[in-house]
């Protein structure tokens, strides 16, 4: 298929629906309308299901409804919108169906602003609803990377009865670019074992979150955590840019590992031994490789647009073994590459000690660019 | 003996849309009687093998222990979302919810008018009792004025605790809705017009006529602290009047439907 310009949203609206979507329940909310706009003409041209919901409250539970009869079904929103989702999203995890979510984050807390965060990480990839229970979360930092992601978000889901979730922020949402799109695929309707169609010419299924008896409900908790390992264990995608030779590594996902990326190239080109990784899979968190890259270098620069969420990962999968750095911008503020080659310069020269408190340096600094 | 077991002798018997299991309500609740009730409109109709049935977050959160058909468990409130999801997937399925006063009128509001303003193709069994049943007895949207809950310890003041809401009336201000009536379950000739109502709103919905709802006031002798027999008869006293049944809503293409 032939690239074409697309923007962000509408490649990802149109992809899922090119993979078998047979619904959509979403509620405008600003960075994403573009894909809920798209479902509402897309949709029913192609004869499937599309509701504009009351609220993201009515749409995550169209959303829980559809899923419990097998159908592929996502839907999409932002910061405020995700979290008026949570419960919805607690209820299917623990039903155990499979949904996709596409959560286009944007400054927060509260109303925030409409430009592009990765302040809902914590959020969304350490549960965010009630209960144990863990999405899977994909972070593409391109529009290509978002659209080859969606057939996958939908597999996964599928396979482990779990929320897959791609998380990006506005700026890969509304940016354009070339993009192949996949090819129309024809709805398959999997005949789950469990899903609810009518008990025609088979017991009955009931599809719950309740498990009255503890007991119960601790098995399902570690049915849920078991395929979680699973998931850990067969699932983590990631990319790594120069590391091979790297004498240190910087750390950022989706549009801050590419931004990142930019600030790489432009330090190998002065002569600077730094690499990139970018994980994919934010969770479940990459921790087996970031260890073994931390044997490799000596420091990591970890770059986000929040306030050291993944940092926490990082630290957590080093371990104190070496110094890790971190830069940060907050509220919607969106990295220049300059910046991040001025911190790769300064993590290049500085001496780093694995003590220090990133947040602490990382804050002195900030206070002087804020002043 | 024997003999009373051959069929044509047959004057009552548990419905097949029901399973085996004995219900869990109290002493003397109407639940039991609605679930009943559309469990026979359902055999009567064929329908249970289309079925799929939404259970609510209230006394009924079990309902799906007791149909025969399948079920899903919805959030608080959020049955008539849960419903217009399966229900846009499968528009041949036969979807109800089950809901209580609290689910229905006070956390689920907005969905319950959303769904009914979409002219959703689906049918809302709404029981009205006048209180939180199953978190021991709160006000509810439908608490009457003055009525003692635990929750409204001195009776409900209307200054501080605001008024009751009429469900049937309010949703049937609503294009989308095709079928909209109140009955109650507290005698036997109210239990036959019921049962009439919960079969038409079956029908609208197998013809795909838009939103059915059959709000059905209801007893908690439990929390009401009252006899059964004096809950029926408190309910025919103080909440018919506050509540009158009748037909809200019959849209034109109901009001011709031959059943
Ligand atoms: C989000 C949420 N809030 C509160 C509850 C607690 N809760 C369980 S049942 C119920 C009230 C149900 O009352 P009603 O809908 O009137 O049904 P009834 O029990 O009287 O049949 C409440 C508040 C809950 N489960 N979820």
């Amino acid at each position: 298929m032939a690239r074409e310009l697309w923007e962000g949203n509408q490649a990802i609206a149109e992809a899922a629906s090119r993979v078998g979507l047979e619904a959509y329940f979403g509620y405008p909310i600003t960075p994403q309308n573009e894909i809920l706009e798209w479902m509402s003409r897309r949709l029913p041209e192609l004869g499937r299901a599309f509701v504009q919901a009351e609220s993201e409250l009515g749409a995550i539970n169209m959303v829980y409804g559809a899923a419990c009869t097998g159908a592929r079904v996502m839907t999409s929103s932002s910061s405020p919108g995700i979290s008026l989702m949570m419960e919805g999203l607690s209820y299917i995890a623990g039903t155990e169906v499979p949904m996709v979510l596409v959560n286009v984050m944007r400054g927060g807390p509260g109303l925030g602003n409409i430009a592009p965060s990765q302040a809902d990480y914590n959020q969304i990839c350490k549960g965010g609803g009630h209960g144990d229970y863990h999405p899977i979360v994909l972070a593409p930092a391109s529009v290509q990377e978002a659209v080859d992601l969606m057939p996958v978000a939908f597999d996964l889901a599928e396979k482990y009865l779990n929320i897959c979730c791609i998380l990006i922020d506005g700026s890969i949402g509304q940016m354009m670019e070339p993009v192949e799109l996949p090819e129309m695929r024809p709805v398959q309707r999997k005949d789950f074992p469990w899903a609810v169609t009518g008990a025609k010419g088979r017991p009955r299924r009931i599809l719950s979150s309740i498990y009255l008896d503890p007991p119960e409900e601790e098995k399902t908790n570690l049915r849920l955590l078991r395929r979680w390992q699973e998931v850990q264990e067969k699932e983590l995608r990631y990319k790594e840019y120069f590391t091979d030779d790297a004498d240190f590594i910087v750390i950022g996902f989706g549009t801050a590992g590419r931004v990142a990326l930019s600030a790489v190239r432009a330090a190998r080109a002065q002569g600077i031994k730094v690499g990139l990784f970018r994980p994919i899979t934010v969770a479940p968190f990459p921790y087996k490789r970031v260890a073994e890259l931390a044997q490799r270098v000596g420091a990591f620069l970890v770059v986000e647009m929040n306030a050291g969420q993944m940092l926490e990962d990082v630290r957590l999968a080093v371990n104190g073994s070496i110094p890790i750095e971190f830069y940060g911008r907050l509220g919607g503020v969106v990295p220049f590459p300059d910046e991040i080659l001025s911190e790769i310069q300064r993590v290049a020269k500085a001496k780093l000690s694995a003590d220090a408190d990133p947040i602490a340096n990382w804050m002195k600094r900030m206070e002087m660019v804020a002043r | 003996m024997a003999t009373l077991m051959v069929p044509e002798n047959l004057v009552y018997e548990r419905p097949r849309s029901f399973t085996d299991a004995p219900t869990h309500y109290c002493p003397g609740c109407t639940h039991g009687v609605a679930h009943r009730l559309i469990a026979e409109v359902l055999d009567e109709m064929g329908l249970a093998e289309r079925t799929i049935g939404v259970a609510p977050v209230g006394c009924a959160v079990f309902a799906y222990n007791y149909f025969d058909t399948d079920f899903v468990e919805a959030a608080h409130g959020r049955a008539p979302a849960m419903a217009t999801g399966i229900k846009r997937v499968l528009p041949d399925s036969i979807v109800f919810t089950y809901q209580g006063d609290g689910d229905l009128a006070s956390i689920g509001m907005g969905e319950i008018v959303h769904a009914a303003a979409r002219g959703e193709n689906i049918t809302v069994f709404f029981i009205n009792n006048a209180n939180y049943g199953m978190t021991g007895g709160q006000m509810a949207p439908t608490t009457l004025p003055g009525m003692k809950t635990t929750s409204s310890p001195d009776g409900r003041d209307v200054e501080t605790q605001g008024y009751p809401i009429r469900m049937a009336e309010m949703l049937a201000t609503l294009d989308g809705a095709a079928y909209v009536v109140r009955r109650s379950l507290h005698d036997p000739a109210n239990i036959r017009k019921a049962k009439k109502a919960i079969r038409i709103a079956f029908e609208v919905q197998d013809r795909k006529l838009g939103f059915s709802m059959v709000e059905l006031l209801s007893t908690c002798p439990s929390n009401w602290n009252l006899s059964p027999v004096e809950s029926l008869k408190w309910l025919e006293e103080h909440m018919i009047p506050f509540f009158p049944l009748g037909d809200y809503k019959v849209a034109p293409a109901v009001a011709e439907l031959k059943i």
